[in-house]
């Protein structure tokens, strides 16, 4: 615990302590809480939101925001799903070009990494605010993912592809596998690396930072190409999870991913949070949307308390900076 | 004849500092009273005393004979206290109108706004003030110098006893300033009282009756306007009973470090008055050259300009180290071994809420680097380094850097820059906010640098500071450079004679 105090910030201490009283709690009360299955299932649900919600701080702590993550994960997902299922045909030159499971992927994250770069530079180039920017996004990739999937969902993936969102390995499922070293990452990369003090020194103060000689435009427009690759990443965790891409996946997970950031303890100001606060935050709202069910609670009133959790979590922040 | 306003042993202290030490004032009706001073004497914080922006000072405010004791702005308006800031005040997004009249709308009978009445009485006012311009116009579409007039405007609407004007004339051309001026003549024709702050002392003896000098705080000369010179007046501004100590020791080579040569700067707001003018210079290495002048004078501009920040609206040439060169941005000026300590400290200097160590370290993060990854020891290397040879006072390498005192704050910022070794080095307002021992620190540290080889630009606004700190002192005015003395030249009052700028005489 005294290590634990030492690497964690009041607020995230504190967010470690209000989710070991949930789990306390849904323990007693529930049969179903402290068992195995429901344990691995609650961490592949967390997954997806972990992904995103990664990407998500780093965008925050430049003292911005990314509401398109939820659209890029829907279209990332159905590119993925239709290159897996059909490739790319162009009849007119006879031409067929069929896609691994590794090339799908991989493409579908490429797509996810330049939708990002697009958010960043219109951010930075044209002086788009991120709220902006990254709106006329959230619509645009929504609509890309329409008109890829006509509507409809793609089915029919393939075992070796469902094995990424259902599989296991060493006894830990795939997705939280993935999700796993995309936090580490990040971890190593704001914690260790010259592109994550830049990160938070432009969150902190762009005048001062801009003047110590960070490259400003370039480190956001890198943040904004992450953030897009994480929901990238989400969408193939959902896509290969559910063996299908649905158009209308992830509709409002920019929300949930915001949550997470915002109940992790980072300042949607900028500057001053951490990617492990973030998944703790990403953990509560898992632990509590798994316990409400479980406790049969009606999705109306589900909502209106995750909403109270978000509001307190911030209220708590606050009085904890002004008693520093 | 009774005072309008009188105020009687004012004093006011900023943390511990005083700005305003026993100041006597008396203001009568039909008289105006020029308030003289350079930067920091003290002038604005009297304003602000006087029209209830201030509240914590000790003294007393009379008004009519009246004690009285503001606890807000509004409370100096409802008596008829006026007063127009130098910052404009004004709304872009609101029209002329809306914002003469905001905060005090007029209501037609069911309690809506009573636009037509508004602008009809907009009109009447911007005719008397000579301003072509519809009451309906948004003021972000005005030029700087309407927009002046319309926040003068503004506080003539009330009809005011006395007037506290801070520089109007800072931002408006010549035609403005005539129309002003006969404001002003007919305001103290009706027997108000009014004040007027301006460091153009032609301005001063074309318009006021009496003259008030303040100097550190304190009222160093005060009388009729009739009874005295321009050069009595800027002796009395100048002359300090302190003895300054001059810089004696020189250890600038010949070598030549920077070379500027006709730098220019367009005012983007008004093209008639560029921001810098022709600006050229040179730097030697291991030289301390101050730059002295007046608020606005284009001081911060210059160090900007040559350090990358308005390429697209500078002109001229610069050299470093023989070489040509032309910054885009900070980054290519840091590369050639630029470095800039800016002026406003909390906007532009630290990184609030992150530690000491990681704002010292920000400008050398590949020093600190260990095959592409940061190091711990590294860093605590680097923070233990400059901690003892800059005698920096705090709690820890991982204390925020705002909890630190202003002094301790800059010798941070400092010795970011030192630890990239660079070629020149400028310093704008290096002293500013700080305490008198933090003062002294950062001037032996600024000799000991230069003495190992860096070229030092010192912008102040404080003459013992330039003095004490230079080997040679360049005097900007509006934009251009308007004197040049060697340190043995130097004294008070021809700089603060070459910094007061003249009006332009058609």
């Amino acid at each position: 615990m005294i290590a634990l105090k030492k690497n964690l910030n009041i607020a995230q201490f504190q967010s470690l302590i209000a989710l070991f009283v949930l789990c306390l709690c849904l323990a007693i009360t529930t049969e179903n809480f402290m068992t195995a299955d429901n344990f691995w299932n609650v961490m592949r649900q967390i997954s997806v939101n972990v992904c995103i919600s990664v990407g998500m701080t780093l965008v925050v702590l430049t003292a911005g925001i990314d509401l398109s993550v939820g659209s890029i994960l829907a279209f990332c997902g159905a590119v993925t799903a239709g290159l897996l299922r059909s490739g790319i045909s162009i009849p007119s030159a006879n031409l067929f070009i069929g896609f691994t499971v590794l090339g799908a992927v991989l493409a579908g994250l490429l797509v996810g990494g330049g939708l990002g770069w697009v958010n960043g530079y219109a951010v930075t180039k044209f002086k788009v605010p991120p709220f902006v920017a990254t709106l006329a996004m959230l619509t645009m990739a929504r609509g890309f993912t329409m008109l890829w999937t006509k509507g409809h969902p793609i089915t029919g993936l393939g075992e070796s592809f469902g094995f990424l969102g259902t599989g296991w390995f060493l006894g830990i499922p795939m997705p939280v596998w993935i999700s796993g070293l995309v936090v580490f990452i990040a971890v190593v990369l704001t914690g260790k690396t010259k592109f994550g003090r830049y990160i938070y020194a432009i969150g902190g103060n762009e005048n001062a930072a801009r003047l110590s000689g960070i490259p400003i435009s370039k480190v956001k427009i890198w943040v904004y190409s992450i953030a897009g690759l994480l929901a990238a990443v989400g969408g193939v965790l959902v896509t290969a999870r559910l063996d299908s891409a649905q158009p209308n996946a992830g509709i409002s997970y920019e929300l949930d991913a915001i949550a997470a950031v915002v109940i992790g303890g980072t300042s949607l100001s900028g500057g001053r949070g951490t990617i492990l606060g973030t998944v703790l935050g990403a953990v509560i709202i898992g632990v509590l949307n798994n316990g409400l069910i479980l406790l049969n609670v009606s999705p109306f009133w589900q909502q209106v308390i995750k909403g109270i959790v978000i509001l307190l979590a911030v209220i708590i922040d606050k009085s904890n900076q002004k008693s520093e | 004849m009774a005072a309008l306003l009188e105020v009687k042993q004012i004093t006011k202290k900023f943390s511990g500092v005083t700005a305003l030490s026993e100041v006597n004032l008396r203001l009568e009706g039909g008289k105006v009273t020029a308030l003289i001073g350079e930067n920091g004497a003290g002038k604005s914080t009297l304003l602000k005393i006087m029209s209830g922006v201030y509240t914590d000072y000790e003294g007393q405010i009379l008004f009519r004979e009246n004690e009285v004791k503001f606890s807000r702005p509004k409370d100096a308006q409802d008596l008829g206290i006026a007063i127009i800031h130098q910052e404009l005040n004004l709304i872009p997004y609101l029209s002329v109108a809306q914002n003469i009249f905001l905060g005090r709308e007029l209501p037609n009978v069911f309690g809506f706004l009573d636009k037509g009445q508004m602008i009809q009485k907009t009109k009447v006012l911007l005719e008397r003030l000579k301003l072509d311009v519809e009451p309906t116009a948004l003021v972000g579409s005005l030029k700087v110098g309407q927009q002046q007039i319309v926040e003068i405007a503004k506080a003539l609407l009330v009809e005011s006893e006395v007037v506290f004007m801070d520089e109007p004339t800072s931002a408006i051309g010549e035609s403005e300033v005539e129309v002003l001026f006969e404001i002003i003549k007919k305001l103290k024709a009706e027997g108000k009282a009014i004040v007027y702050i301006s460091h153009k002392l032609d301005e001063l003896f074309a318009l006021a009756d009496d003259f008030v000098v303040l100097r550190d705080g304190k009222i160093v000369g005060e009388g009729p306007v009739s009874q005295i010179s321009r050069p009595q007046l800027i002796n009395m501004m100048a002359g300090r009973e302190v003895k300054i100590t001059k810089k004696t020791t020189k250890n600038c080579s010949d070598d030549k470090m920077l070379e500027v040569r006709n730098l220019s700067l367009a005012n983007p707001e008004n093209s008639a008055r560029p921001l810098l003018k022709d600006i050229s210079f040179e730097l030697c290495k291991g030289e301390v050259l101050g730059i002295y002048g007046l608020m606005g004078a284009g001081r911060t501009e210059l160090c900007e300009s040559l350090f990358g920040l308005h390429s697209k609206t500078l002109d001229g040439s610069l050299t470093l180290d023989g070489r040509d060169c032309k910054f885009k941005n900070p980054i290519q000026a840091i590369e050639a071994g630029m470095a800039l300590v800016p002026e406003d400290r909390k906007k532009d200097g630290i990184v609030p809420g992150m530690s000491v160590e990681k704002n010292l370290s920000l400008t050398v993060l590949e020093k600190v680097s260990k095959l592409g990854f940061l190091s711990d020891r590294l860093h605590s290397q680097l923070y233990k380094k400059h901690v003892s040879s800059l005698k920096i006072k705090s709690s820890g390498a991982d204390q925020a850097i705002n909890k630190l005192s202003g002094g301790n704050q800059q010798k941070v910022i400092l010795g970011k820059w030192i630890e990239r070794n660079p070629k020149v080095l400028m310093l704008d307002e290096p002293t500013r906010g700080i305490d008198v021992n933090a003062k002294s620190e950062i001037y032996d540290l600024i000799s000991r640098l230069s003495s190992e080889g860096i070229s030092i630009l010192v912008i102040s606004s404080e003459i013992p500071e330039i003095l004490a700190i230079s080997d040679r002192i360049l005097v900007m005015s509006e934009g251009q450079i308007t004197a040049e003395f060697s340190s043995e030249e130097a004294t008070e009052n021809n700089i603060m004679n070459a910094c007061i700028p003249e009006i332009q005489h058609p």
